[in-house]
């Protein structure tokens, strides 16, 4: 009984801490002329939140995911993923947090041109390894059938259309389970009604798989439709509203 | 597959062209590498051979290192005294059947006596002077290939004419000589004697074809005007290179001086140590050539997969896997560029082989070629050394990429 004490409490403190944390996180692009791209962010991102990072171009919306991903390093503050502190961390176990909590979704859907799309989905789950490489390809085709891409598991994504391939690039983020999903413009090269399709997607992901999403838009339409919305101008939080929860 | 080795290989697959010239640089270096140090080796090999098969593996004379002192310059060592002539002895080694007999009990091989003696050859008025050896056919064949290189009788001849004699055959040819002539021979101590030609020989260096006359030991002390005349023994042993520590040991052991035929021909060796220093130089120069070859193929690669790399980085794959993947990359075009450098090489031995050149010095026909395996293991290990430095440079560059910057310039 007191040897299941310990493991039990840790298991605790992981789920009180947020997912995500933010502490008086600054980035200054260092240059003659320095540029701040955030300024002094403070922001707490729980399980199971679909938000929206919306401002004006230059807002600073995608440096701040992608210092939330610990894609870059803040010049000062500091972020926690899961309450553990990052910025002592080295760049492999950063990495490595990467690799096993959290999915990237880009503008551009950057897969691997030379790769079959099932090869691309089974890419993140080979370099965290640990499993038969069997059960990788079995469950990259359960998740690119599941978002409606069964009749093409072979092709390479040039003989996709954008929306198809976009739509990989999110099963490739959901790969390795992660706990939230950062998409930096995910719509942002698609059209209408491929857009709708990974909206459509990435609401799912939220309210039927449990995890969380933080997308960067400027399409309000998109926005609109999430659950907490964060504003920023000139890198600074100027808005942070929680859309009542959804019926 | 591994994940590294996948992406690696599909990195080079999907790049024919590109890493096909990459590939065809190491390969030429590959392959020119073993064709020279094939070419040197076989040279330096076949002259070596020639060496080793036509001269006494170790020539025991009865000359001193240093001319013995005289008496009275060993009694007084204080003392200096001008105008002394080194001390005389009488000529010859001392008792030579007991130290034939006290070295055949340890040597790994065999001594034959022999009597050498200075002397002009002539015939039809033409002087040629020559050594003149004394030999005894039975034991020489113990020694030296002299009985197989025999042309126009066989060395028993020797023992068919009263004073007769064998020529090299380049001396026969310079003084018009054919079997049967009788020829005069002369020597420094004065004496004349009559030989009658009843064969020639031909070992193949021109020295020694040029220059040598045989005869039986008996006409040696004759031309030597001293009875029983033992001045040179030879010896052959079944390990030819290790001619020089033996002979250190028989001049230990017997005070006489002991010349390995490594020590008789050392400015030839040490000229191939100078061929060798050329050979590696070159060959270096050539596969370093090759690895600029790979060095740019990877190169490109990873600019043009810049932004790939990004977004393996972003995926989470380390720094060093991401590097293991372009050193990877370069191991597989040195591994590739090995192996066809290895069919290169061997082809390019072949053709060589298949040339015919007269060399006025030497006799022969063929390029002498050596096929030793460590050739093709020193070039290939060199290749894919040179292939993974040149490789890891730009590997190194593009590990560090930030995959920010990347993301960034994308959108």
């Amino acid at each position: 009984m007191i040897a299941n004490a310990q493991p039990q409490e840790r298991i605790a403190t992981a789920a009180e801490a947020p997912l995500i944390e933010a502490r008086n996180v600054t980035r200054i692009l260092p240059g003659i002329v320095p540029t701040t791209l955030v300024r002094n962010i403070s922001l707490r991102i729980g399980g199971n939140e679909f938000i929206a990072i919306t401002g004006p171009s230059g807002s600073g919306k995608s440096s701040l995911l992608y210092l939330l991903g610990l894609l870059d390093l803040p010049t000062s503050g500091e972020v926690l993923i899961r309450g553990r502190a990052t910025h002592a961390m080295t760049e492999d176990e950063r990495a490595h947090v990467r690799l096993s909590t959290l999915g990237f979704v880009f503008q551009f859907h950057f897969l691997l041109p030379e790769f079959s799309i099932v090869d691309n989905v089974m890419l993140p789950m080979r370099a965290l390894g640990g499993r038969p490489e069997e059960d990788m390809r079995e469950r990259a085709k359960v998740l690119l059938s599941s978002l409606g891409l069964a009749d093409h598991l072979d092709k390479r994504p040039d003989q996709l259309s954008g929306g198809q391939r976009q739509r990989v690039a999110v099963a490739r983020a959901l790969a390795n389970e992660p706990a939230v999903i950062l998409a930096d413009e995910p719509t942002g090269s698609l059209d209408s009604k491929s857009s709708e399709q990974v909206f459509d997607l990435l609401r799912h992901i939220v309210e039927d798989q449990g995890k969380t999403v933080v997308a960067v838009t400027h399409h309000l339409g998109f926005a609109e439709r999430t659950d907490r919305r964060i504003e920023l101008i000139d890198g600074t939080i100027v808005a942070d509203r929680q859309i009542a929860k959804r019926a | 597959m591994n994940l590294v080795l996948d992406i690696a290989w599909t990195h080079v697959r999907t790049r024919v062209r590109q890493t096909g010239f990459a590939v065809a640089g190491v390969a030429t270096g590959v392959g020119f590498s073993i064709m020279m140090a094939a070419l040197m080796q076989g040279s330096q090999d076949d002259f070596t051979n020639r060496l080793v098969n036509t001269l006494p593996h170790i020539t025991v004379s009865d000359e001193r290192r240093v001319p013995p002192k005289q008496l009275a310059e060993t009694m007084f060592e204080a003392a200096q005294f001008y105008g002394l002539a080194p001390e005389a002895r009488r000529r010859g080694i001392k008792n030579p059947l007991a130290t034939m007999a006290a070295l055949e009990a340890w040597l790994p091989g065999n001594v034959a006596p022999s009597v050498k003696v200075q002397g002009i050859i002539r015939y039809a008025n033409r002087d040629v002077g020559a050594s003149v050896i004394g030999i005894d056919p039975a034991r020489e064949a113990a020694v030296s290939e002299l009985a197989k290189q025999m042309r126009g009788a066989p060395l028993a001849a020797l023992f068919r004419a009263t004073n007769a004699i064998v020529l090299g055959d380049r001396l026969a040819e310079k003084i018009g000589a054919r079997i049967g002539a009788n020829i005069t021979v002369q020597t420094s101590e004065g004496a004349r004697i009559n030989a009658q030609v009843v064969g020639f020989f031909r070992s193949g260096l021109r020295q020694m074809d040029e220059g040598t006359a045989y005869v039986l030991a008996k006409t040696g002390q004759i031309l030597a005007q001293q009875t029983g005349l033992i001045n040179e023994l030879r010896v052959r042993l079944k390990d030819p290179m290790a001619s020089r520590e033996i002979a250190q040991r028989i001049e230990g052991d017997t005070g006489y001086k002991s010349v390995s035929w490594q020590e008789a021909h050392e400015d030839l060796l040490s000229t191939f140590l100078i061929r060798n220093l050329i050979m590696y130089t070159v060959v270096g120069a050539i596969l370093l050539v090759a690895s600029f070859g790979t060095y740019n193929i990877i190169s490109t690669i990873t600019h043009e997969k810049a932004r790939d790399i990004a977004i393996l980085k972003s995926l989470g794959l380390r720094e060093e896997t991401v590097r293991t993947i372009f050193v990877v990359e370069a191991l597989i075009i040195g591994a590739a560029g090995a192996a066809a450098g290895f069919v290169l090489g061997y082809l390019l031995c072949i053709a060589l082989g298949a040339i015919e050149i007269r060399n006025p010095f030497v006799d022969m026909t063929r390029l002498p070629l050596t096929y030793a395996y460590w050739h093709y293991l020193v070039a290939g290990l060199a290749a894919l050394f040179s292939s993974v430095a040149a490789g890891y440079l730009p590997a190194r560059k593009a590990a560090r990429l930030h995959p920010v910057d990347i993301i960034r310039g994308a959108t």
